[in-house]
């Protein structure tokens, strides 16, 4: 996967109730950690390596692994659009 | 126990329906529901609902289109943050109304259909419909919302489920969901011609894991398999009172849409806030949490899987809902499902239907 944004189809809030962000989709609320929240704010078109760039200025310690892993899955549930740039 | 803040909100903003299914799950006693609430009465519990937690805007029915607010309470649902869901038989959903519907910002919409082609559809919907409802289909992928096809599977459709995956396969609906038909209100009149044979579940079950691994990544197949041939209950509603609550069209407030019938105290927004009732209510707080359960579930290690199952379905089979969901088979009461499930696995199954009315008074 090349760069990824939200799929027009779901929405990523913050819940006040809650106090957490959620992503919410048909039939499906997503309460997130923050982490999540940080990474799906950013899928907004952009590349992976820039996400993970950004995330780096954040954390001190981010594994590109794991953030394509949670990227992967989210795509899998159709919350993420992906390019592969091919 | 405490109550913990709901997901969702199924607002039923209307019995009234173009459709009369034999299946239908609004209550069999539609007169009480006439009196409906203003846009304002809705403007409320939109605002208060949104104020506990809601997330989730479920425009139900009845057929929701008939109310002429629908537009002006989904934008309302929008400016709170709710991501909202449109439950339709599509009758109504014509280009105009789609737009405004589509420019309020809702989110997302579902389409029943009643099976895969016209002839059945129409007949079992009880009116002229299929045609319009594909249109409708079509018009919702093109102004770009997700589509969810509604599918209530029984014994006179579930033999079409492969046309009937095949239809939403070729509509590029995102979701379908294949629900087996629960016998509450109208169904519960029409069961013995409306619960499969177990030869029907058995040839259907391989069609739906095919398409399923087919479709994976494209479209998302759910399907509920009719409880009364499970070992297990089902975990209804995620919890009595835990995840979502339902306004009725006279402004009722319910744990679920069927727990109109159980014999507690109402509930409404007419006379107590949505806060109040969630939490405070003796309708809410019936069946919250495991400290109602009687044996076989409180000494279960499943109370926290299925929650005792489906208060509504143990009310209705045994006359108690504080009973253990006869579905399990660890119910003492287990024989009474067993009994239905012996008269749909006989060679003659009557399938005559009787059909709700459109509105009360009406048919």
């Amino acid at each position: 996967m090349e760069s990824v944004r939200l799929a027009p189809h779901v929405r990523l809030r913050f819940d006040a109730a809650r106090g957490r962000h959620v992503l919410l989709s048909p039939e499906t609320v997503a309460v997130l950690n923050a982490t999540s929240a940080d990474v799906l704010a950013l899928c907004d078109g952009r590349a992976v390596d820039d996400i993970v760039a950004a995330l780096r200025e954040r954390y001190d310690h981010v594994d590109e692994a794991d953030v394509r892993t949670f990227l992967e899955r989210m795509a899998a549930r159709r919350c993420l659009e992906v390019d592969d740039g091919r | 126990m405490v109550a913990e803040q709901p997901f969702g909100l199924l607002a039923e903003l209307t019995y009234r329906c173009p459709l009369s299914c034999a299946y239908c799950s609004n209550p069999v006693t539609l007169t009480e529901y006439g009196d409906e609430l203003t846009t304002a009465g809705w403007r409320d519990v939109l605002e208060q609902a949104a104020a506990l937690g809601v997330l989730q805007l479920h425009l139900s029915g009845g057929e929701p289109l008939l109310r002429r607010d629908v537009v002006e309470l989904t934008r309302v649902g929008r400016d709170l943050g709710m991501y909202s869901n449109l439950v339709t038989s599509a009758l109504g959903l014509d280009r105009r109304r789609a737009e405004e519907l589509r420019a309020a910002g809702l989110d997302h919409v579902q389409v029943s259909v009643q099976a895969d082609e016209q002839e059945m559809s129409d007949r079992i919907a009880g009116t002229r419909s299929f045609d319009r409802k594909i249109e409708a289909c079509r018009l919702v992928k093109e102004l770009g919302w997700p589509l969810t096809l509604n599918v209530v599977l029984h014994r006179q459709n579930i033999h079409r489920v492969g046309e009937v995956l095949a239809l939403a396969e070729e509509l590029d609906a995102d979701r379908i969901e294949l629900a087996n038909t629960q016998y509450y209100g109208w169904a519960w009149h029409n069961r013995d011609a409306l619960l499969p044979s177990r030869a029907q579940l058995a040839e259907a079950e391989p069609v739906v894991d095919a398409a399923r691994a087919r479709l994976a990544g494209r479209m998302e197949v759910v399907d509920v398999l009719p409880d009364y041939y499970s070992e297990y209950p089902k975990p209804c509603m995620g919890g009595w009172a835990a995840r979502q609550l339902t306004v009725a069209p006279n402004g009722d407030v319910l744990p679920c849409p069927a727990a109109h019938a159980l014999p507690l105290p109402r509930a409404s927004v007419r006379d107590d806030t949505l806060d109040h009732i969630w939490t405070h209510s003796p309708l809410f707080e019936a069946y919250r949490g495991t400290g109602w359960m009687p044996d076989p579930c409180r000494s279960c290690d499943r109370k926290d899987v299925d929650f005792g199952g489906c208060r509504c379905q143990a009310f209705q089979l045994t006359g108690d809902a504080a009973r253990t969901d006869p579905v399990c088979h660890l119910s003492p009461d287990r024989h009474l499902v067993d009994d239905a499930v012996r008269a749909a696995n006989r060679e003659s199954v009557p399938l005559e239907l009787v059909p709700r009315p459109h509105r009360a008074g009406a048919s």
